[in-house]
């Protein structure tokens, strides 16, 4: 890696304290990542990209800027990154999963608060996310209340814009949102001085849905009946997305695909035969938690698809493109984002009803619900999940875990378990 | 022909030798080997009962040392050979109530004894027999003491779950001059809530089983009974019920 010190003084990075960070985390994807059997050639550009994860693509970000660029960072799938590519900056996915920075985010936040907000606001008092600190803009959103209301202590680091984000999807919400789009919009042209046009905002719809079409036809190779790619390495790719330069990001995953592809036709697969095939859906992780992954791959699993927003929900569905108005625009993005089925909302039967579709979709033998710790609207909704999956026959395991490594003993077992009880159940149907 | 089931726990091995039916069980301590103790009970088993090795055709392991059991054909999870072991003591089983010493647990089962589901208490000591034995310690006596000192007296209620604090809350009864006895039953009772809570999640159909250590408690069973307004079923051995599981599945292994 070339030496970035200097852009990382630049940023007003905690040095020292980065170096730490910079110390465990190649060992611990190499533990994860680089120890995995009969990878896809095409996963070498996603290494390169976390070995650089602190280097080129904030050198990028860097030169961006000095071009008179900005940088908006983001934390929730609700915010159309569209309107900001379309003012010519750049949008960067800035949730934290790593326990590294929870210690610091518990320094200004209470105990019992989900993992991930705790790293994101120690990720930035700390000083040690180059993203955080590349960032002229944050985008917050009303989603949860934890999320709510650590804009108001982020704000005092770098300033916030929050959208208020409906929490239910009546006539009136889409009109809301709508009108949060727009005010979005005026304060992007304001922080970038860029104006927002027709064409402008076509292109940036048209570039982001290509996003999403590769992403749709990566995880469509997981539905073959021997995968060609690891659920832990399909994580790793929609979590890059979040940050990675777009055409760059979009031309090597096009790349990945025609080999996995390939790989299909002939019948190569990276789990052995009857391995139990695994619906994940919850919470979002955010780079580097491979936790759940990771455990359920080296218990005998494969993840073959993620309802989560590091998932599904990150990409199905594409905008309307080809608009003749902004007006026009504005609704398909309204139409699109408001589409997401996230458990802030109530009610969220439409969330149960992609489970099911995608566990048929992806030809899962089971479901794992993961939720992070102390994140109610998804605890409180595994209920009626539950419910609505046991309905349909289809088995399903609830872990809740945070960031935190001790806890894995446990889990292991109980994934064990639930993956020799597939493994039962499907045995038992063949008679 | 013979097949052996080897549960390693952290406290005690335990290993069934199997032919259909139980031909003999041993239990010993794990020590600090759990490696060590599991090689030793499958020659226990062999020595025993003059058993060629070659006439063992399948051994199975089980319990957090199986991962250490290197000997073995197949290691399978406890939950799977509790279920496995359980029902084959007795058919009629559909859920299983299990209070070890570090977790508990509760099992439900189809009619062919396979898992349908399963409910473990999260990486606390809360409910399990470890919160018993430390307030146990706390009123100076042993575990198996609880049940005589708690027998025919009204539980004092003790309200919180957690072992940290419930220690406190009891110095302080005793304190206040509650007698031994009462909390002695409140003990009880407390982790009878916890189980009656764990039972509560999953629908329970046909017959319960009551396994574990802590299943030796005879007034845990009666506060459990009454809560659930069920009775439940505590076998014999309830201990070697995992090692007997896993015997029972190398036995389906085997082309017979
Ligand atoms: S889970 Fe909900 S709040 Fe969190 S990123 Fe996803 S959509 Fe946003
Ligand atoms: S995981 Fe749950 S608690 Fe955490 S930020 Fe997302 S919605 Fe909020």
């Amino acid at each position: 890696m070339a030496d970035y010190r200097e852009l990382w003084k630049s940023l007003d990075m905690d040095l020292e304290k980065h170096d730490k960070l910079c110390e465990v985390l190649p060992e611990f994807y190499e533990d994860v990542y680089l120890s995995q059997k009969n990878r896809p050639e095409g996963m070498n550009y996603y290494n390169f990209v976390i070995s650089e994860v602190h280097g080129l693509r904030i050198k990028e970000l860097d030169d961006h800027k000095q071009n008179g660029g900005k940088v908006l960072g983001t934390f929730c799938v609700f915010v159309p990154d569209e309107i900001i590519f379309s003012a010519d900056a750049i949008g960067v996915g800035l949730c934290g999963g790593s326990d590294f920075w929870v210690p610091d985010g518990e320094k200004v936040l209470p105990r019992n608060i989900c993992p991930l907000i705790k790293a994101s606001v120690g990720a930035k008092i700390s000083g040690t996310c180059p993203y955080f600190q590349s960032a002229d803009m944050l985008v917050g959103e009303t989603t949860c209340d934890g999320k709510k209301k650590a804009w108001e202590i982020l704000n005092d680091y770098t300033p916030i814009h929050v959208m208020d984000l409906p929490q239910m999807k009546r006539e009136n919400d889409k009109k809301h949102w709508k009108d949060e789009i727009k005010l979005f919009m005026d304060k992007v042209e304001e922080l970038t001085g860029n104006k927002i046009t027709e064409e402008r905002l076509n292109n940036a719809i048209k570039l982001i849905n290509r996003k999403r079409r590769v992403l749709q036809r990566l995880y469509n190779t997981r539905k073959a009946d021997k995968l060609p790619i690891s659920g832990k390495d399909a994580l790793l790719i929609t979590q890059i997305a979040f940050y990675d330069d777009l055409e760059r990001f979009i031309q090597k995953t096009e790349e990945l695909c025609d080999e996995l592809e390939r790989r299909i036709e002939k019948g190569v697969g990276v789990f052995p035969e009857n391995t139990p095939r695994i619906l994940v859906t919850g919470t979002p992780m955010a780079i580097p938690n491979w936790k759940i992954h990771h455990l359920i791959e080296t218990s005998g699993g494969s993840v073959v698809c993620e309802e989560t927003c590091t998932g599904t929900r990150y990409f199905e569905n594409t905008v309307k493109e080809n608009n003749k108005t902004l007006d026009e625009q504005i609704d398909a993005l309204t139409d699109r984002y408001l589409n997401i089925n996230c458990a802030c909302f109530t009610p969220n039967e439409g969330r149960i009803d992609d489970i099911i579709r995608l566990y048929k979709e992806y030809n899962a033998d089971g479901v794992i619900y993961n939720t992070l710790s102390f994140c109610h609207t998804y605890s409180v909704e595994y209920k009626k999940v539950k419910e609505a999956l046991d309905k349909e026959g289809i088995p399903v395991m609830m872990i809740e875990s945070d960031y935190s490594l001790q806890d894995s003993g446990q889990i292991k077992t109980r994934l064990e378990a639930f993956f020799e009880m597939l493994k039962e159940r499907k045995s038992a149907y063949a008679k | 022909m013979y097949t052996i089931g080897i549960d390693t726990g952290s406290v005690a091995t335990k290993g069934v030798l199997f032919n259909g039916n139980i031909i003999k069980k041993v239990i010993i301590p794990t020590g600090w080997s759990p490696k060590n103790a599991s090689k030793q009970v499958y020659t226990l088993l062999l020595e025993d009962n003059n058993v060629d090795k070659n006439k063992v055709k399948k051994v199975v392991g089980t319990g957090y040392g199986r991962v250490s059991m290197v000997f073995a054909d197949k290691t399978v999870t406890e939950i799977t050979c509790h279920a496995k072991g359980a029902y084959f003591i007795n058919n009629n089983i559909r859920t299983i109530l299990d209070i070890g010493g570090q977790d508990s647990k509760v099992i439900s089962l189809d009619e062919y004894g396979n898992v349908r589901e399963f409910f473990m208490n999260d990486k606390c000591a809360a409910g399990t027999g470890r919160f018993l034995q430390v307030m146990a310690n706390l009123l100076e006596g042993d575990v198996n003491d609880l049940d005589k000192l708690a027998e025919g007296t009204a539980p004092k209620q003790i309200s919180s779950m957690c072992t940290v604090f419930a220690e406190s809350e009891i110095v302080s009864l005793l304190a206040n001059g509650a007698s031994k006895e009462s909390i002695a039953a409140g003990i009880i009772q407390s982790i009878a809530n916890r189980a009656v809570t764990l039972l509560s999640k999953t629908s329970i159909k046909g017959d319960i089983a009551f396994t574990g250590g802590v299943a030796k408690s005879n007034i845990l069973k009666k506060y459990i009974e009454s809560k659930i307004k069920k009775n439940i079923y505590t076998p014999n051995d309830t201990q070697i019920i995992g090692a007997l599981g896993a015997a029972v599945i190398g036995w389906n292994m085997i082309d017979k």
